[in-house]
């Protein structure tokens, strides 16, 4: 860091110019707009609150660049480092299952977020989601490929196509749904996503409802994807215990379920990451909250597109 | 490295206040025998996406756009500061709100939700993503005016209070807000009771504000848990209640709408907000009215008591 030139002359004038001080926001990409203020949604079947599920089923190469940062998750030690690869890995030959089946007990169909790179080396896993009834939403092409300001846009728009066609072609799904590796994006993004069809973005974690987004060519929905409340964050990043993940899953809950009753249908995201939940000594948290959730009357155990449907259907 | 940042002149010590021994000073007896004089402040903030870059500090972690980092923020005015303000009316609390005044641009409705409760409203900078470092002394005048001005036009209320945006200082900050006639600041960490800080001209008070108590640094920096976040805020004050007997502390809130407005954390904080404002002997304050009634009664006693500070060697 060059302190003694930022301290021996003033800042440039244009630091204390603020061109896009105005009402709303700082950029066109969405409307301001207020939680409260908003039409309520009713969900299908009376529903007050929708439980969305989402698990990521990710792929950090051995030999990551980690440009233009290191991904959660991302590899640490001098190459080769077997054991972050390894347990990375072990999210998709064992973890996975663990998760499959404590949705199974309770009929609650996921909305996984696959890097194509694990749907072209263990298309059965793809599969098994798919006899699951779980929808594919879009991971990118692994987790070092960060989209990201550097890239050109004719870069971007090649992963993002060849993303979407490993995904479709090996799962036979639509693929409506997109989530960044790592929730990075270039200005550039949005606008890739609208044009190559997609439906609706995970990355913007700005609201608890699904909202517009715009892109040069078709509107996009944000869908509320959340990164705070997340397997990766409370258990890995903030070492907190199983029962403390649990107990913050059913007071994000209880929030929710209690505001419904007065402001309208609300969504709960659940994001999880196969290689930290799916641990044995882990697992039973996720069990043990959604018993919790499921044992209330009024909740919709629904996939992102379905959730995104049924909000478009009120919205326009 | 920090000292090395300063200009002109570097100090090892900042020189804003006296040494006063927390068992040996002047009593504080707050209004109608209150123990605690508490408030809660909502640092209520616009982080630009994509803002110039001040050299001695990128305004985000990631390359722009950062729109991990700048949707977690954009929460707080969507959706979590309305949550917040519930739980305050709830608990008939009034909030001194830390106000990045560009907000009265961007986002009127949460400044008319704030103002329809009673709340304060003092300056925390322009931006969250404008920093003070590097700025002559006409450039931070022109920052510290552009806030008295905005909160005048928007709110009717004179501008007293003070915390830097993004805690970031120039060595002149403190002079510069006390000549412009605020007279509190949130900026030092030094005191569970309010303190004379020394400027050239003006009197300004030093309130505390706590940054133990802060949710960005309790859930961003020490990572704990909401309902041991409840745990702390109890366990503060059940102390500052009890030592407020003898002499009145302050005990302060600082709080994050992005933050404390999420589903999973707004029950734990409820609770222990309701557990403070539901003992009897405590004032429910604003900055300003705690730091107005300590410069009213106390500060000329607190400067008389104040104890130079030896040179160091």
């Amino acid at each position: 860091m060059n302190t003694t030139a930022a301290s021996a002359k003033p800042l440039p004038e244009d630091y204390l110019e603020y061109p896009l001080r105005r009402y709303g926001m700082d950029h066109d990409r969405y409307e301001w707009s207020m939680l409260p203020l908003r039409k309520p949604v009713a969900w299908p079947h009376k529903a007050r609150v929708a439980l969305w599920v989402s698990p990521a089923l990710e792929w950090f190469p051995l030999n990551m660049a980690g440009v233009p940062f290191k991904p959660p998750g991302a590899m640490q030690t001098a190459y080769p480092d077997l054991r972050h690869y390894t347990l990375r890995d072990y999210g998709n030959r064992v973890g996975i299952y663990r998760i499959m089946k404590a949705l199974a007990r309770h009929n609650i169909p996921a909305t996984v977020a696959v890097n194509a790179a694990v749907a072209v080396r263990y298309p059965a896993l793809i599969q098994q989601c798919n006899s699951q009834g779980w929808e594919i939403m879009a991971n990118g092409l692994d987790m070092d490929h960060l989209h990201h300001g550097g890239l050109s846009k004719e870069v971007e728009q090649q992963w993002v196509a060849q993303t979407l066609s490993i995904l479709r072609q090996v799962s036979g799904q639509a693929v409506r749904g997109w989530l960044s590796p790592a929730k990075s994006e270039s200005f550039n993004t949005l606008d890739i996503l609208g044009d190559a069809g997609l439906d609706y973005v995970c990355d913007w974690i700005n609201d608890d409802m699904p909202y517009l987004m715009k892109t040069a060519s078709k509107p996009l929905v944000a869908m509320p994807h959340s990164a705070d409340i997340d397997d990766y964050t409370i258990l890995v990043n903030n070492h907190h215990t199983e029962n403390d993940f649990r107990d913050q899953l059913i007071d994000h809950f209880e929030v929710l379920y209690k505001e419904s009753a007065t402001e309208g249908g609300r969504i709960m995201p659940i994001s999880l990451h196969p290689w930290v939940i799916g641990q044995p000594y882990r697992i039973k948290a996720l069990e043990d909250a959604l018993a919790h959730i499921m044992s209330h009357p009024g909740v919709w155990a629904a996939t992102g597109s379905q959730i995104l449907d049924a909000w478009q259907a009120q919205a326009t | 490295m920090t000292s090395a940042t300063q200009a002109p002149a570097t100090q090892r010590d900042p020189g804003f206040y006296d040494y006063l021994p927390y068992n040996d000073r002047p009593v504080i007896k707050w209004p109608n025998g209150a123990r605690v004089a508490f408030w809660v402040a909502p640092n209520v903030e616009f982080y630009e996406l994509n803002p110039p870059r001040n050299p001695a500090r990128a305004p985000w972690a990631r390359p722009a756009p950062d729109v991990l980092n700048y949707s977690y923020r954009d929460y707080g005015n969507r959706t979590g500061f309305w949550r917040m303000l519930d739980v305050m009316k709830r608990c008939n609390m009034r909030g001194s709100v830390s106000l990045n005044v560009a907000m009265c641009e961007h986002h009127p409705e949460v400044i008319k939700a704030c103002a329809d409760e009673g709340w304060e409203f003092y300056s925390h900078g322009t931006y969250n993503t404008r920093y003070l470092m590097g700025m002559n002394e006409a450039q931070e005048r022109q920052v510290i005016q552009d806030s008295i001005d905005t909160i005048y036009k928007h709110t009717g209320q004179k501008l007293d209070g003070w915390l830097a945006p993004a805690l970031t200082y120039t060595p002149n900050t403190m002079d510069l807000v006390a000549d412009m006639g605020l007279t509190y600041v949130c900026d030092l960490f030094h005191d569970d009771q309010p303190g004379p800080v020394k400027v050239k001209k003006g009197t300004l008070t030093s309130l505390p504000y706590s940054l133990e108590m802060n949710d960005t640094i309790v859930y961003n920096v020490n990572l704990v848990s909401p309902r041991r976040y409840g745990d702390i805020i109890k366990r503060q004050f059940d102390r500052l209640y009890e030592e407020g007997e003898q002499s009145g502390t302050v005990m302060c809130i600082p709080l994050h709408p992005f933050l404390i407005g999420q589903p999973y954390r707004l029950a734990a904080f409820e609770e222990a907000l309701a557990y403070i404002t539901g003992h009897e002997k405590v004032w429910l304050a604003t900055g300003r009215e705690i730091a107005h009634y300590y410069n009213e009664h106390y500060h000329a006693a607190f400067t008389a008591a104040g104890q130079t500070v030896g040179e160091a060697p």
